[in-house]
């Protein structure tokens, strides 16, 4: 119930504010065309009507799922979405497998021994991630590794492969080599993000007495990181990856422009600049939307991890 | 150790990259292209936008085409010739196919024709070339159009509709997006197309005209302009459009890289305010009191025109990528007069214009402008803005996105006016007709007859306007033409608008491939060419 009222509140915000900005009409039709073709768009298009019974219409479509057509593409406005998807989902999904696989080791080293010289350079390193400008960086990765050394295509998505009917670039070799780059670009900022919160979990965590426990009993130290430190550590970095996933795909839009990555972000970019209006509503409503599921799944999940929360529901 | 080091890494780079080169090599007679956009359909006839125009001219033809001038040569059509005082008579090409292998004739033509005009939901319709003429077909291969006033431009509008196959007169947008109606008769059929990531075309055999050299052409819309770079130097893509500015220096320089410039139609200009009425305070003294416009004394547009230096913002602003214009169309296209020369910088001959007229101590004015819809749009303001202030006018400049400047500049006034006193915008002929600027900007507004559409600053001389229109009328085209330049003379030298500079187009691909320097500002694949 809660959600339906933000998504209702949500498209009433973007629906009005996105009507206060200029005239799609300017931006659509051929300045040459006759003065009847451009009242013919404008009637076409709805553009003709007060905002409100423009809205009234948006409503009542929505409704019935159509977020209305694209004045560009003259084709729905979520299936238009739907199709730009997976790219963007792909990209986003490898980026947080990165993030991950990168960031933990690293920050529970560091969390480990917070005063050797390794966990130093990853600490002030994990500075520059979070401060360096993505566009600067991606820019820099395709100089590096596409014009200099040549290991890697500039941008594009690349050959798409098959596998179990899913349809992804990260079955074939050539779409694999185009997606590392745009990946760890967009993972850069979120791999020092979970190396902090790793390493301020981990040093948390092994001062507790459980830990000194373990130890003294002598189990090997592997053993304390598996079974004792990550379980406890792993709570809050998956409540804040889950929204940061979320983050992820609405926001992956720099990093795809640099790449020539042909997901969400080109096609709201886009919209955006040439008032395709109904394109920039539906995809703000469905990154609403969006972030709605992955917090019910952070809820979902939270419980899975952590038995207390799942004791608390079974007494009710 | 650190050599050997060194060497390793050396040789996985080699390995890596010649593992890069097996994966990404292409057959010969291959052409990879990265344009800055991308068509919004695969539909010709769905919106009449610069990129969907000039893709669809890689796979459809229409029955008169334009050269890189725009001058008009024969397409489907072999030729035509007026038939009496409102039509034309075309004569088709014979034994033309489209992709689909079906015959080509005049049935087509009067079906795309019907198609062209109503394509449902079209942001911007072809029907503007279309309505008021009547397609009868005479036979097979000569077909007439009659308009009901004299109308030297038929052959213009032709040039503008892409024939398709008469069987697909009902086929929807989505037919053409998906290929299943996509058949045309130019030099590349369409073989696929991935909305965001590519378009491959492929050779046509069967085409009447010069064959191209390419088997098949991919093409990448990257719309970053240092991406698009960076792909052409990694080899990925061997031929770019729109190098971005800062990156040319770099790109002449490389070996194994050539660059391709020339002065495109696209034209920026700045518009004065010239009635009464101006319509939102704008213009005032220092004491900020709103003043009428200056700008009605014709002495005061040309003191603005004096006082900008049109060749420091080509050398520093654009970084050589401009031409100073003194007329909308750059030389060696239909409607040039030779008699127009941009203006000079004379800072110290608008000063005594400004006394003249008497503005001798100045005022303060606000200029706006759109901004990154033009090339280096702000800078060029700014400059603008610091040559107006050293002449006395002190100017502040206001920039805002495109979609929020079209609509103040086009109605944001009261009573949906004009609201700016000085603004700059940007112009490119698309039919390559030489009325079409005139129509547009110089004739008075009569929004009833189409005429003006696109003045906002209130210029009106009734000699002007009479000759647009008899030349307008006139079904000879050279008379026509002779009427046209005299009135762009007349208006150029009363200042109807400031033209400022045409745009240098630019393209780089690796050695090996030409591109035929065109003037327009985009890209035409059948131009590019391997150098043997």
């Amino acid at each position: 119930m809660q959600s339906v009222i933000v998504l209702f509140v949500m498209s009433l915000i973007v629906f009005s504010m996105i009507n206060l900005v200029g005239d799609p009409v300017d931006m659509l039709v051929n300045p040459e065309s006759l003065p009847e073709e451009i009242e013919r768009v404008r009637r076409d298009f709805g553009l003709d009507q007060p905002v409100h019974i423009q809205y009234w219409k948006f409503l009542q479509g929505a409704l019935s799922g159509d977020l209305g057509n694209s004045f560009i593409f003259g084709r729905p406005a979520l299936s238009l979405i739907a199709e730009r998807f997976p790219a963007t989902l792909e990209l986003a999904t490898c980026a947080l497998i990165i993030a991950v696989t990168v960031g933990l080791p690293l920050g529970v080293y560091a969390g480990l021994n917070p005063n050797g010289w390794g966990s130093k350079i990853i600490m002030s390193s994990s500075v520059l991630g979070i401060s360096i400008p993505t566009f600067w960086l991606g820019l820099m990765m395709i100089i590096v590794f596409s014009v200099i050394l040549g290991w890697l295509p500039v941008s594009g998505r690349g050959e798409i492969g098959s596998f179990l009917g899913l349809e992804s670039s990260v079955f074939t070799l050539d779409g694999l080599s185009h997606l590392i780059m745009p990946a760890t670009n967009l993972a850069l900022f979120k791999i020092a993000m979970v190396i902090r919160l790793a390493r301020a979990g981990t040093v948390e965590v092994m001062s507790l007495d459980f830990i000194k426990f373990a130890r003294a009993r002598g189990l090997p130290p592997l053993r304390i990181v598996r079974f004792h430190l990550l379980p406890n550590i792993l709570i809050p970095i998956i409540t804040v990856l889950a929204i940061e996933f979320g983050t992820l795909i609405a926001f992956a839009t720099v990093t795809e422009t640099i790449f020539a990555w042909p997901g969400l972000g080109k096609l709201v970019i886009d919209a955006i600049v040439n008032l395709d209006r109904p394109i920039v509503v539906a995809y703000l409503l469905f990154v609403v939307t969006l972030f709605l599921i992955l917090n019910l799944l952070v809820d979902i999940l939270y419980a899975a991890l952590d038995p207390r929360v799942r004791l608390q529901g079974d007494d009710k | 150790m650190k050599i050997s080091f060194l060497k390793s890494l050396a040789f996985i780079a080699t390995m890596a990259s010649g593992l890069g080169f097996l994966t990404s090599s292409v057959m010969a007679g291959d052409l990879k292209v990265a344009l800055a956009a991308e068509p919004t359909s695969m539909d010709p006839h769905y919106q009449n936008l610069t990129i969907n125009n000039s893709f669809s001219t890689q796979v459809y033809n229409a029955l008169v085409l334009q050269d890189v001038n725009q001058k008009l040569i024969p397409g489907l059509a072999e030729s035509w010739k007026p038939v009496g005082d409102s039509s034309w008579e075309f004569k088709l090409r014979a034994g033309v196919k489209f992709h689909n292998g079906a015959a080509f004739t005049a049935e087509d033509v009067v079906a795309t024709m019907k198609r062209a005009a109503n394509v449902p939901n079209s942001p911007s319709s072809f029907a503007t070339f279309i309505k008021g003429k009547e397609f009868e077909i005479i036979d097979d291969l000569t077909l007439r159009v009659s308009t009901k006033k004299p109308d030297p431009f038929t052959p213009n509008d032709m040039s503008r509709i892409a024939i398709i196959d008469s069987a697909f007169v009902d086929a929807t947008t989505e037919d053409f997006n998906t290929g299943v109606a996509s058949f045309g008769t130019g030099p590349f059929t369409l073989t696929k197309w991935l909305p965001g990531d590519l378009i491959e075309i492929a050779r046509n055999d069967n085409y009447w005209g010069n064959s191209v050299e390419w088997d098949n052409i991919i093409i990448r819309p990257i719309k970053d302009g240092t991406t698009r770079t960076a792909a052409l130097i990694a080899g990925d893509v061997d031929f770019i459009e729109r190098v971005a500015p800062s990156d040319l220096p770099n790109l002449e320089k490389r070996d194994g890289i050539s660059v391709f410039k020339s002065v495109s139609n696209r034209l920026l200009y700045l518009t004065l305010h010239m009635t009464d009425d101006p319509i939102k305070p704008y213009v005032t003294d220092f004491n900020d009191n709103p003043i009428a416009s200056p700008f009605k004394d014709i002495r005061m547009r040309k003191a603005v025109s004096f006082a900008i230096n049109r060749q420091a913002i080509a050398d520093r602003v654009m970084d050589g990528l401009s031409s100073p214009a003194g007329q909308f169309s750059p030389e060696g296209y239909i409607g040039y007069s030779s008699n127009l020369k941009a203006d000079g910088y004379d800072p110290a001959r608008a000063k005594e214009l400004m006394a003249e007229a008497g503005y001798g101590d100045g005022f303060k004015l606000t200029v706006h402008g759109p901004a990154g819809r033009y090339a280096n749009d702000t800078r060029i303001l700014e400059a603008i803005a610091q040559m107006l202030s050293s002449i006395g006018i002190e100017t502040t400049v206001e920039t805002m996105p495109a979609s929020v400047f079209f609509k103040r500049f086009a109605r944001g006034g009261p009573d949906k006016k004009p609201e700016f006193t000085a603004a700059m915008s940007g112009y490119a002929n698309g039919s390559g007709e030489p009325s079409h600027p005139l129509r547009i900007f110089i004739h008075t507004k009569q929004k009833e007859r189409g005429y003006g559409p696109g003045n906002r600053n209130g210029y009106s001389n009734s000699e002007v306007d009479k000759l647009i229109e008899d030349g307008r009328a006139s079904m000879d085209i050279a008379k026509g033409e002779a009427a046209f330049i005299k009135a762009t003379e007349i208006a150029m030298q009363e200042y109807a608008l400031l033209p400022i500079h045409h745009v240098v187009a630019t393209w780089a691909a690796r050695d090996g491939i030409a591109y035929e320097n065109g003037a327009l500002d985009s890209t035409f694949l059948h131009y590019i060419s391997s150098q043997k």
